[in-house]
């Protein structure tokens, strides 16, 4: 095991190094941590999107925008952000830090694309927020239909949506490249002894969304190129007036569009398995089902994306529907390990277990929201209202946001060598969790009754105003629980408890070396003959016999 | 590492360099990771196909009725088509010979299939201006917009395999490849067998499924 310094200072080969280390390291340590902080910083200007948004309807009445378009930016660049810029490389990120040290690997497979895959981001970033200063940003909604999303009059004029077209298209090339990077480290860069089902479930979850990314992401790049082209060659695929199909449009996208939301999620649900055993202190039930739960998720994921546009009246509905509700029973299954692995289990609550278990709870509500929409009569009503805005947060922020929490939680100590502060940490945990449920819960009445999305503006008397007002109250608060956690990192940067290798005890490999961990990764490895080397080598067991 | 020293003591048998004869068996690094970035490019020409299709559906005649004899399987493209094919097989003349050190013959054979897919990319400008002439333009239609995008990103992905094609001769007349090591050109040329594979799709469907 490779030994910590005695002294209070994080490793020499840590990250306290100059400029030009960051800039070009190709160490997948460091480049995660590149995409954590790239990804945060993306959280905060996709939250001040929100934020837009939310200011702007707490009231009826049009206060503070000038003009209704300024308002369709900011929920289209919101909602393209917090996906594009924010959850998916986030993941991407914790993926990138923790899974070669967890099977073992002294990097990964390609370590200078992985760079590649990082720098592409923020470049693609700023061509996004450069439409705000060319005469718009995109402002189609994140979906970018067409004829909306067309060059022409009360379509998108302006160059905003082309560099929003850019800009995805490089987001897409660096996931698809990361996912080839993941699934070759995975494959051939195992430990000696590490089996498949011996690797550590966030492994497993990172290997299925890198499928998922490598199959459809690609569609999305086809998709926006020939949106590209139409805009700007005369093309003829989506605009109904120039011989295209605007349902074609919808049926590429959402192709992508629907296991990304797997992709968003699959990583952090792998993450809430890693922090459940720890916390408490039994191994994840039923490993295998998890494994296959998760598999079927990813394949399933592929035969469901018309459940988005079930109102077109181009779709054969009953199967859409049922593959739909289907989709529910892996996902269920995997609800039923996190709980059976709680159950008589010895908690700790600290602040990773509480957002795991922020996730658990969140997470249920917006996978039971979802099931509603399933039925089509049902998403006949909803379709397009608060409803779907409540469903969608519910899973992906009180979902993979807080799956996200946990993790930073859960493995700042190992990237600095320093604890987070449990009482800091608590406090964002309360204000986050009170906020998100105020924010997003009063969605569901509103939907129910009738509200529309992507309206700047309601009447007075539509009896929306108190739900609004709440909903914008929380959003408030959320981004107030913001401030205790990035005092709190800086804070313990310069003065938190020293870690040590192993702070939580934790079971996979990652604490089998110093923290932060020499460039090479490991000095030597356990023994691995369970999905617990680490445990293993504590309690002197053989393991747990996969 | 665990376990005994003897045959992890080379680079060759480290078992996370990945070069060709993995220790653990099985192949590359690299050329798994081209197997799956073909995969991904695989997808991205089926987002193509499925505009396509979805367009030919929706659009009665097709080919309308202007371009209806503008799309000949037996011009320009016949023989371009059978040139892609040959730089198929003398691509794979080329693995060959590296695979037995034959290093003369691996340059040669190369050669052959660059001059062979710089002829394609050639032939298919050409043939583009015809058409351009006859009036099937990027702008005519769900026809012609299908037709450019699907050729055009096709003939984008030629020039990446030239580039390649390109890279890898240069490699290989400085020497850089034997028996052993010549990673970049398997998969070069496996990549070069994907477009060659995508060209014998598009040919079928656009010029005679149409």
């Amino acid at each position: 095991m490779a030994t910590t310094a005695p002294a209070l200072t994080p490793a020499a080969s840590g990250y306290r190094s100059g400029l030009y280390e960051w800039l070009t390291t190709t160490d997948h340590k460091k480049i995660g941590i590149l995409y954590v902080v790239n990804s945060f910083i993306f959280f905060f200007l996709g939250g001040l999107l929100a934020l837009g948004v939310r200011t702007e309807l707490a009231q009826p009445g049009l206060q503070f925008l000038a003009d209704e378009n300024l308002y369709n930016e900011l929920f289209t660049m919101h909602g393209t952000v917090m996906i594009f810029l924010f959850i998916i490389p986030m993941l991407v990120g914790f993926g990138n830090y923790v899974v070669p040290l967890q099977v073992g690997a002294p990097d990964m497979a390609f370590p200078r694309i992985n760079a590649l895959s990082f720098w592409m981001l923020p470049l693609a970033g700023t061509l996004l927020f450069l439409g705000f200063a060319t005469g718009g940003a995109a402002a189609a909604g994140w979906t970018s239909y067409s004829p909306l999303a067309q060059d022409r009059p009360l379509g998108s004029v302006g160059p905003g949506q082309d560099l929003w077209i850019v800009g995805l298209i490089l987001v897409g090339t660096s996931s698809i490249l990361g996912s080839i990077n993941f699934l070759v480290t995975i494959f051939k860069m195992r430990a000696p002894g590490m089996t498949l089902f011996r690797m550590p479930i966030l492994v497993w979850t990172v290997l299925v969304t890198s499928v998922l990314v490598l199959m459809a992401t690609p569609v999305l790049t086809s998709a926006l190129v020939m949106l590209f082209i139409d805009r700007n060659y005369g093309g003829s695929f989506f605009d109904p007036a120039n011989g295209g199909n605007a349902v074609l449009w919808q049926n590429v996208f959402w192709f992508y569009s629907h296991p990304a939301v797997y992709i968003m999620v699959l990583p952090a649900m792998g993450m809430i398995s890693e922090i459940l055993p720890v916390f408490s202190r039994k191994p994840l039930f039923g490993y295998k089902a998890f494994v296959f739960a998760t598999a079927g998720i990813g394949a399933l994921g592929f035969s469901v994306w018309a459940h988005h546009m079930f109102t077109t009246g181009s779709v054969y509905l009953p199967f859409f529907s049922l593959m739909t509700f289907l989709i529910a029973v892996p996902t269920g299954v995997k609800m039923f390990n996190w709980i059976f692995t709680l159950f008589r289990g010895k908690l700790t609550f600290s602040t990773p277990l509480l957002f795991a278990l922020g996730f658990l709870s969140m997470f249920l509500i917006g996978g039971i929201n979802g099931a509603f929409s399933a039925a089509v009569p049902v998403d006949f009503a909803l379709h397009d209202t608060y409803w779907v805005v409540a469903h969608l947060h519910y899973v992906l922020f009180g979902g993979s946001v807080f799956g996200v929490f946990a993790g930073v939680y859960f493995w700042f100590p190992k990237m600095t060598g320093r604890m987070l502060g449990e009482g800091l940490g608590k406090v964002q945990f309360v204000l986050m969790f009170i906020g998100f449920n105020l924010t997003f819960f009063p969605m569901h009445a509103l939907g129910l009754s009738g509200m529309p999305r992507r309206i700047a503006d309601y009447a007075s008397d539509a009896g929306w105003n108190e739900l609004n007002l709440a909903a914008t109250v929380g959003g408030f608060l959320i981004a107030a629980s913001i401030l205790p956690f990035l005092w709190n990192v800086f804070v313990s940067l310069r003065s938190g408890k020293p870690a040590g290798d192993d702070p939580w005890e934790g079971n996979t490999l990652e604490w089998a070396t110093s923290s932060p961990p020499p460039p090479y990764n490991f000095d030597h490895l356990p023994e691995i003959r369970s999905e617990r080397p680490v445990f293993d080598l504590r309690h002197g067991r053989a393991g747990s016999g996969h | 590492m665990t376990s005994d020293s003897q045959a992890l003591t080379t680079t060759e048998h480290s078992p996370v360099a990945g070069f060709a004869h993995d220790a653990s068996g099985g192949i590359s690094n690299p050329i798994l990771g081209m197997l799956l970035f073909i995969t991904s490019e695989v997808m991205f020409f089926a987002g193509l196909f499925a505009a396509y299709f979805a367009s030919r559906a929706a659009v009665a005649p097709w080919p309308p009725t202007e371009f209806e004899h503008t799309l000949e399987a037996f011009g320009p493209v016949f023989p371009a088509t059978i040139m892609l094919v040959i730089s198929s097989v003398t691509c794979q003349i080329g693995v060959n010979a590296i695979r037995r050190d034959d290093r003369a013959g691996f340059i040669r054979a190369i050669g052959i299939t660059l001059v062979l897919g710089i002829m394609f990319l050639l032939i298919q400008v050409f043939d583009y201006g015809l058409l351009y002439s006859e009036g099937l333009t990027v702008a005519a239609g769900p026809y012609g917009t299908t037709y450019y995008t699907l050729t055009g990103f096709h003939g984008a992905h030629v020039f990446g395999g030239v580039i390649m094609l390109g890279v890898v001769l240069y490699r290989g007349m400085a020497g850089q490849f034997s028996s052993r090591h010549h990673d970049a050109v398997e998969a070069t040329s496996i990549y070069w067998h994907f477009v060659d594979v995508v060209w014998i799709g598009l040919y079928t469907t656009l010029y005679w499924l149409r």
